[in-house]
């Protein structure tokens, strides 16, 4: 894309450190985090399990506020509320169960206050385009696991966010499932436009998915090392037999092997 | 295990009408079954213990028809239904206050279970004292059984809302309001909905019960009198009709809530 070196949200000089509870200690989760995302990019987040991934991403959404440090998007701070703009899909199934497909799908857009009209021509496209159309009138209980995630993935699809934020979506799903739901991801992605920032902690699918890869320490979590996979636009999953993606499996690996063993090491 | 479940395919439901008619069958049976051994149960301890259910229901229909049983029904479904909606508005008051607040909620739960637990006929004679004789100490009686049940599942109901659904909620920039009505109300509404039923037979027992002494009215106190008399055949008649009548209601909200319960189920 022509845009890529346009910065679409950035974050200076970040830190969350949660207060200390009781007799405890103030823990430092986070930071600090200087990261500029270009518009229109793939970028993933791997680190050590406990490094403050998935805090990043509750920072950079707004969802909590930083001890230190600001946040732009789009040239504006993100300060108490996830500005418009952003969509998030969580780690957990998010979808609602007492609505069906169709109506979890057109929930947020219905709330941006959309047209019924409009909701329904960009339900049914999304819906489509993931394939999910036939499921529209299932109740997310009737749907296995990898299908609710994908409802909840629809749900924020469909407002059309320009930066979306993913916390381990997959994260609950087998191996096979994840390779093509990576793959989904990625046409999605060239079909919206939208920047994306996946949080993950699987080297395999950040050197699948992303355009540039940022690697983290042990907590408390910084950027050591930012990988530029140089991979074409057009892509899938068959990467994976390309000797280039061993290499950078193997370089982010060697940046995260240590930090892995010291996260281990904390947590014994 | 559960690979082959997330790839695509929902598990195939059967159509509702035949579920429907499959579970009409079943209940069909164990009633049957019911009768039967009722019938034999007559046969083995003499119809001066146990009357037939033939005969019982020729009785029943002999009171139901006879002058002065409309005011005793009267008198009973006034003060049932009086305390019923006393323990449902105070109950849900309550247990909603409780759910949205978990300090209170940690201090009133134990305190609550405690009251759940007293035998509650220990202080009808305080009851009798505040409220007199009238129909106000039976609705008493009844709203102190039906309250705690309603209360405490309400309570629960609200605090075990999962909490990615309001992450969901702010990240899709729901108001508190929006959030309140939109997600909590639903995801909390079938617990609720097992409180009312739970609450809706209390209530019931508390009302009889109350009836039963210091009272000249109602189906409670054409128990007792029966009983005093030893008129077998009545006691069984009008203890029939509570069963059915209790049954009935009871069933109706139990569908209501697996009507509304479409969560996913553990295991799938």
């Amino acid at each position: 894309m022509g845009s890529s070196s346009t910065v679409q949200a950035s974050l200076s000089g970040v830190t969350r450190v949660y207060p200390a509870g009781g007799a405890g200690k103030p823990v430092h989760a986070l930071g600090p985090i200087d990261l500029e995302l270009r518009a229109g990019e793939f970028f993933s987040v791997v680190g050590p399990s406990g490094c403050g991934k998935s805090t990043l991403l509750d920072v950079m959404a707004g969802l909590a506020p930083p001890s230190s440090g600001t946040i732009a998007f789009e040239g504006k701070p993100v300060r108490g509320q996830v500005p418009d703009g952003i969509g998030v899909v969580f780690q957990e199934d998010a979808s609602f169960p007492w609505l069906t497909a169709y109506d979890n799908a057109a929930f947020a857009a219905r709330q941006a206050g959309l047209p019924e009209n409009e909701v329904r021509a960009r339900v049914e496209h999304t819906l489509s385009f993931m394939g999910l159309m036939p499921f529209a009138g299932a109740y997310p209980a009737q749907l296995s696991g990898g299908m609710r995630q994908r409802v909840c993935i629809a749900r924020t699809l469909v407002t059309r966010p320009r930066l979306l934020l993913l916390d381990e979506p997959f994260g609950a799903l087998d191996q096979q499932t994840r390779l093509l739901m990576g793959d989904e991801l990625l046409a999605l992605w060239r079909e919206t436009g939208a920047t994306v920032l996946l949080i993950t902690h699987s080297l395999d699918e950040a050197a699948l998915l992303s355009d540039r890869i940022g690697v983290m320490s042990a907590r408390p979590g910084t950027f050591i090392d930012l990988v530029e996979t140089g991979w074409p636009r057009e892509r899938d999953s068959r990467i994976v037999s390309r000797p280039e993606f061993g290499e950078l499996t193997g370089r982010i690996w060697a940046g995260l092997r240590d930090q892995s063993m010291r996260a281990l090491a904390a947590a014994r | 295990m559960r690979a082959a479940a997330d790839v695509d395919v929902p598990v195939p439901a059967s159509p509702p009408a035949v579920r429907r008619a499959g579970r009409l069958g079943d209940s069909a049976l164990v009633l049957l079954g019911l009768l039967a051994l009722w019938q034999f149960g007559s046969w083995v301890v003499g119809a001066a213990v146990l009357p037939a259910p033939a005969a019982t229901l020729a009785k029943l229909w002999a009171i139901m028809s006879s002058s002065d049983f409309g005011g005793h029904a009267w008198e009973t479904g006034r003060a049932f239904l009086s305390a019923l909606a006393i323990a449902f508005a105070a109950g849900l008051a309550i247990g909603l206050l409780l759910g949205a607040h978990r300090l209170s909620a940690e201090v009133a739960e134990p305190i609550l279970v405690a009251l759940y637990a007293i035998p509650k006929i220990t202080l009808y004679p305080i009851i009798l004292l505040l409220f007199g004789l009238g129909i106000s100490a039976k609705i008493a009686f009844g709203v102190i059984h039906g309250i705690v049940p309603v209360a405490v599942f309400t309570m629960a109901a609200v605090r075990n809302i999962r909490p990615v659904y309001l992450r969901a909620a702010r990240a899709m920039r729901l108001t508190p309001v929006q959030t309140a009505g939109r997600i909590m109300l639903p995801a909390a509404l079938p617990g609720i909905v097992s409180g009312l039923r739970i609450g809706f037979s209390l209530t019931l027992l508390g009302t009889l019960i109350g009836e039963m002494f210091a009272s000249q009215r109602g189906i409670g106190y054409l128990l007792v009198k029966a009983m005093e008399t030893n008129d077998v055949a009545t006691v069984v008649a009008l203890a029939t009709l509570l069963i059915v009548v209790a049954t009935i209601v009871s069933g109706a909200l139990l569908a209501l809530n697996r009507r509304l319960d479409r969560s996913p189920k553990p295991g799938r």
